[in-house]
C-alpha cells in the first residue's frame, strides 16, 4: 500500500471536515470503551493476565530464534510448509507461486493485517487471481477499494447508510425493493452472496493471531465464522503473518487469549477461536490438501534489542486506536498506511521509515490513554517519544520547531536571564489583553488564536510578586 | 504531621505556566502548603520542568535543564508542585534520562521520590481531610492526563472539594479525556487540537456547572480559551484557588474587575 503517512495534517484536516466520517466515528468513542470497561470489571485478574501476558511475549521475544525452529519444525512434522519471507515482496510472490502451483483462479481471503502490510490483494489481481474478502468489514472496504481505518473493524469509519448504498450498487441481481436499513439485514445479504464464493475458490488466506511453537498450529480468532469457511473449505489454505506472532505453548496463548478479546471488543471470548495444525489428515473428514504457512519480517527482527522491541508483543487488538481521542477525532485512513492509531505511530517508522511515516508518533498529546488499557502493557508513548528523539536527532524535525525550541532552552537554562523576560512578557500580555482579560488574536500563536482566546497573564510573574513578598515580609 | 517538632520543608515548584499566567495558583498553592503545616520555599533558580524539549525529542537539554531543577530542589523534604503534568515530568520521568549516569541517576531518583502533585500531597502524604473554604455554585472537574494516569490523581481533589461550603459537583462525562492541549501539540496540529477542545468544552457546558476545575494550568488555558471563544458562561479556575479560598481574582480569561 502507498503511504500517505508523510502528509499526516493534511489528512486529517480533510477527515475533520468529513461529516460521514465523523458520524460513523461516535460508534467508536461510544462502543468499544464501555464494553471494554464492563468485561474487566468483571474479571478481578484482569491485571495480573495482563501482567502474564506481557511477562510471555517478553520471554518468547528474548528467545525468538529458539521458538520459531521449534514451530517451523512443528509444521513441517505435521505436512504444512513454512515460507520465510524477508520483505513485503518476498511475501507476495510466495502467495501468488503457491495459487499458480493450485492452478488458483479464485481465493478467499479472511481478515488479515499482514496481507494489507504487503498489499496482497493488489499482486494476485495484477496477476490473474481474483481475492475475495470474506470478513464483512474487509468484504465491504474492497467493494470500495479501500484499506482498513482500523485494525479489528476495518470499515469503522462507514456508516450503514453508505454500506447500504454500497450493497444496493454492487448487488445488482437483487430485487431492487429489498429492506437494507438493518445492520442484521446487510450481514445476511453479505453471507448470501459470499456463500457461493467460499465453494468456487481454489485457495483460501487467513492470517494469524497466534503461531504455537509446541504445537505447530496458527491461530485465528474471529466473530463471523467466515475464517472457518476460508481455511477449510479450499484445496489450499494459506497462513499470512508475521514472525513476532509465535508463543511458546497452548497454556500461553490460553493467558493471552484471555485479555485479547476483552481488550478488543469488550467480549469475554470471540465467537470462533479456531486452531490449524497441518493440512487434512486421512482420518479427518475435512480440511485442505495443503496447508502453508508465509512468515513475514519486513524489519521486524531488526527491532528486536532496540528502543522498540516492545512492540512487538502487540495481540492487534485495536484498544489503543478505541481509546485515542486524536483517532476519534480522524479516523484511522489520516494515518496514511496500514496501522493507524498509537500503536501504528510507533510500529509504521518502524516498517517504513521514519522520514516517511515521522508524523504520526508526533501526533499525540502523550495522554497516556493508550497504554493505560493495553493489554500487553505496550509503552507506546515512551516509544513515541524515542522516535521524536530519533527526528530530532537526524534533523527531520521542521526548523520553525528546532529554533524556537532552542531559544526557549537558551532561556530555560539561566534563570536571571528567564526571570526578566518572562517578568517582561507577563507585563506585555496582560497589557495586550487589558480589561478584557483575554487576547482573541497573538503574533505567533495564531496555531492557538484561531480557535480559542489567550487568557491575558495576570500582570507579573510569581517570582517577581514572591520576592515583593519575602522583602515585606523581612522588613517588617 | 503532629509528632515531628520541625515543620515539613517544602520546595514549590511554580511551573512555568503559573509563574507567567497566573500567580494566584502559586499563592494559593503556598497558603494551602503553609495551612497544612509546612514551611514553603521558592528557590529562585527554576524556570520549567523541561517538558517542551523533553517531548520534542530534545533529550540533551532536558537533562541540562533537569539538572538544574535536581540541583535546585535538593535539600527539602518534599517538592510540591501545582501541576500532575510538571509533577510527573519529575517524578516519573526525571530518572529514566540519566540511565547509565549512575550519580546523575541517584539524583534523580532522589528527587523524584520527594515530589508530588499539590492536591494529592495535601490528601495523601499529609493527611489533609477537608479545607476552611466556601464558594457558592456548581462546578465539574476535567482529570488531566498526567495527574490522573502518571500521579494517580483522581479521588483527591474531589474529596478536598467536597468539604468546600456551598459548593456542588457536577461530573461531566468524558472527564478522563485530554482536552487536546498536549504541549506543543495545540500547536503543531491546530486543527486536531481544536477538535479536541471543542468536544470537551461541549461536555463542559452539557454539565450545567457554573465553574470548571482542573489541576493543571496547560489544559485550563486551553478549556478556559475556547469556552471564552464559544461565548459560554462557565467560568475556568484552577482547583487551588478554590481550596485555598482565593477566588477573588477574576477566572482564567475573564475581565479584571
Amino acid at each position: 500500500m502507498q503511504s500517505t503517512s508523510h502528509a499526516f495534517k493534511d489528512n486529517a484536516t480533510r477527515a475533520l471536515g468529513d461529516a460521514q466520517l465523523q458520524k460513523a466515528m461516535e460508534n467508536v468513542r461510544g462502543g468499544f470503551i464501555e464494553k471494554r470497561l464492563n468485561v474487566v470489571e468483571k474479571l478481578p485478574e484482569f491485571e495480573t493476565l495482563r501482567d502474564q501476558a506481557r511477562d510471555i511475549k517478553n520471554h518468547t521475544l528474548a528467545h525468538l530464534d529458539l521458538y520459531l525452529e521449534r514451530w517451523e519444525a512443528k509444521v513441517t512434522e505435521r505436512g504444512g510448509k513454512v515460507h520465510w519471507c524477508t520483505d513485503a515482496a518476498a511475501a507476495r510472490d510466495a502467495v501468488l507461486e503457491i495459487c499458480r502451483a493450485a492452478g488458483a483462479k479464485t481465493v478467499t481471503k479472511g481478515k488479515s493485517m499482514v496481507a494489507e502490510e504487503i498489499a496482497l490483494n493488489q499482486h494476485l489481481e495484477a496477476n490473474g487471481v481474483t481475492p475475495v474478502e470474506t470478513d464483512l468489514g474487509e468484504y465491504i472496504i474492497q467493494l470500495r477499494d479501500e484499506p482498513p481505518s482500523h485494525i479489528i473493524a476495518p470499515a469503522v469509519h462507514l456508516t450503514k447508510e453508505q454500506v447500504e448504498a454500497d450493497f444496493r450498487e454492487a448487488h445488482n441481481h437483487l430485487p431492487k425493493d429489498r429492506s437494507l436499513s438493518e445492520p442484521v439485514e446487510l450481514v445476511s445479504e453479505a453471507r448470501q452472496v459470499l456463500r457461493q464464493r467460499y465453494l468456487e475458490a481454489d485457495v483460501g488466506i487467513t492470517g494469524a493471531n497466534f503461531l504455537v511453537a509446541e504445537t505447530g498450529s496458527s491461530i485465528i480468532v474471529t466473530n463471523e465464522g467466515n475464517g472457518d469457511l476460508t481455511q477449510m473449505l479450499p484445496r489450499v489454505h494459506i497462513v499470512v503473518t508475521s514472525l513476532e506472532k509465535v508463543v511458546p505453548t497452548l497454556e500461553d496463548v490460553s493467558t493471552i487469549l484471555r485479555v485479547l478479546a476483552r481488550s478488543a471488543t469488550g467480549q469475554e471470548f470471540s465467537a470462533y477461536t479456531t486452531f490449524s495444525t497441518g493440512p487434512k489428515r486421512p482420518e479427518d473428514l475435512d480440511g485442505p490438501d495443503e496447508y502453508h504457512v508465509v512468515l513475514l519480517d519486513n524489519g521486524r527482527s531488526a527491532m528486536l534489542g532496540g528502543d522498540f522491541q516492545d512492540m512487538l508483543r502487540c495481540i492487534r487488538c485495536g484498544a489503543c486506536m478505541n481509546h485515542c481521542p486524536v483517532y476519534h477525532a480522524v479516523g484511522g485512513h489520516a494515518y496514511g498506511w496500514v496501522y493507524p492509531g498509537p500503536m501504528g505511530a510507533v510500529l509504521t517508522p518502524s516498517l517504513i521509515g521514519v522520514a516517511e511515516a515521522g508524523q504520526l508518533p508526533n501526533a499525540s498529546t502523550f495522554c497516556g490513554r493508550c497504554e493505560s488499557v493495553c493489554p500487553m502493557r505496550i509503552p507506546l508513548p515512551k516509544m513515541m517519544r524515542h522516535w521524536r528523539e530519533r527526528e530530532f536527532e537526524r534533523h527531520l524535525s521542521p526548523a520553525s520547531v528546532r529554533m524556537g525550541l532552542g531559544a526557549w532552552a537558551f532561556f530555560a537554562q539561566r534563570p536571571r536571564l528567564y526571570g526578566l523576560f518572562s517578568g517582561l512578557a507577563a507585563r506585555a500580555l496582560a497589557r495586550l489583553g487589558g480589561r478584557k482579560g483575554r487576547l482573541s488574536k497573538l503574533p505567533l500563536a495564531s496555531g492557538w488564536t484561531k480557535y480559542r482566546e489567550m487568557p491575558a497573564p495576570e500582570g507579573k510573574t510569581f517570582q517577581q510578586l514572591w520576592a515583593e513578598r519575602q522583602r515585606k515580609g523581612t522588613g517588617s | 504531621m503532629s509528632d515531628t517538632p520541625r515543620k515539613p520543608r517544602v520546595g514549590l515548584f511554580v511551573t512555568c505556566l503559573v509563574d507567567l499566567f497566573r500567580p494566584s495558583v502559586g499563592f494559593a498553592a503556598v497558603k494551602l502548603l503553609e495551612d497544612a503545616g509546612c514551611a514553603v520555599e521558592v528557590p529562585a533558580a527554576q524556570t520549567c520542568c523541561g517538558q517542551p524539549a523533553y517531548n520534542s525529542g530534545d533529550r540533551a537539554d532536558t537533562k541540562t535543564i533537569a539538572a538544574q531543577v535536581i540541583r535546585a530542589f535538593a535539600g527539602f523534604d518534599y517538592v510540591v508542585a501545582p501541576s500532575g503534568s510538571c509533577a510527573a515530568m519529575i517524578h516519573a520521568h526525571y530518572p529514566r534520562l540519566f540511565e547509565g549516569e549512575p550519580d546523575m541517576a541517584k539524583q534523580a531518583e532522589d528527587l523524584a521520590g520527594r515530589t508530588h502533585e499539590l492536591v494529592s500531597f495535601l490528601t495523601d502524604v499529609l493527611g489533609v481531610t477537608g479545607v476552611a473554604a466556601k464558594l457558592e455554585g456548581s462546578y465539574t472537574y476535567h482529570d488531566s492526563c498526567s495527574g490522573l494516569r502518571e500521579m494517580k490523581v483522581k479521588a483527591q481533589p474531589r474529596a478536598l472539594l467536597n468539604s468546600v461550603a456551598r459548593l456542588e459537583r457536577r461530573e461531566m462525562p468524558e472527564s478522563e479525556v485530554c482536552c487536546g492541549f498536549g504541549g506543543t501539540f495545540c500547536v503543531k496540529y491546530p486543527d486536531i487540537s481544536n477538535a479536541m477542545v471543542e468536544r470537551k468544552a461541549a461536555n463542559i457546558e452539557g454539565s450545567g456547572a457554573d465553574l470548571l476545575l482542573a489541576g493543571d494550568l496547560g489544559c485550563l488555558l486551553n478549556m478556559a480559551g475556547k469556552l471564552k471563544r464559544r461565548g459560554a458562561a462557565t467560568k475556568a479556575r484552577h482547583v487551588a484557588e478554590v481550596l485555598a479560598g482565593m477566588t477573588d481574582t477574576p477566572a482564567i480569561g475573564e475581565p479584571k474587575g
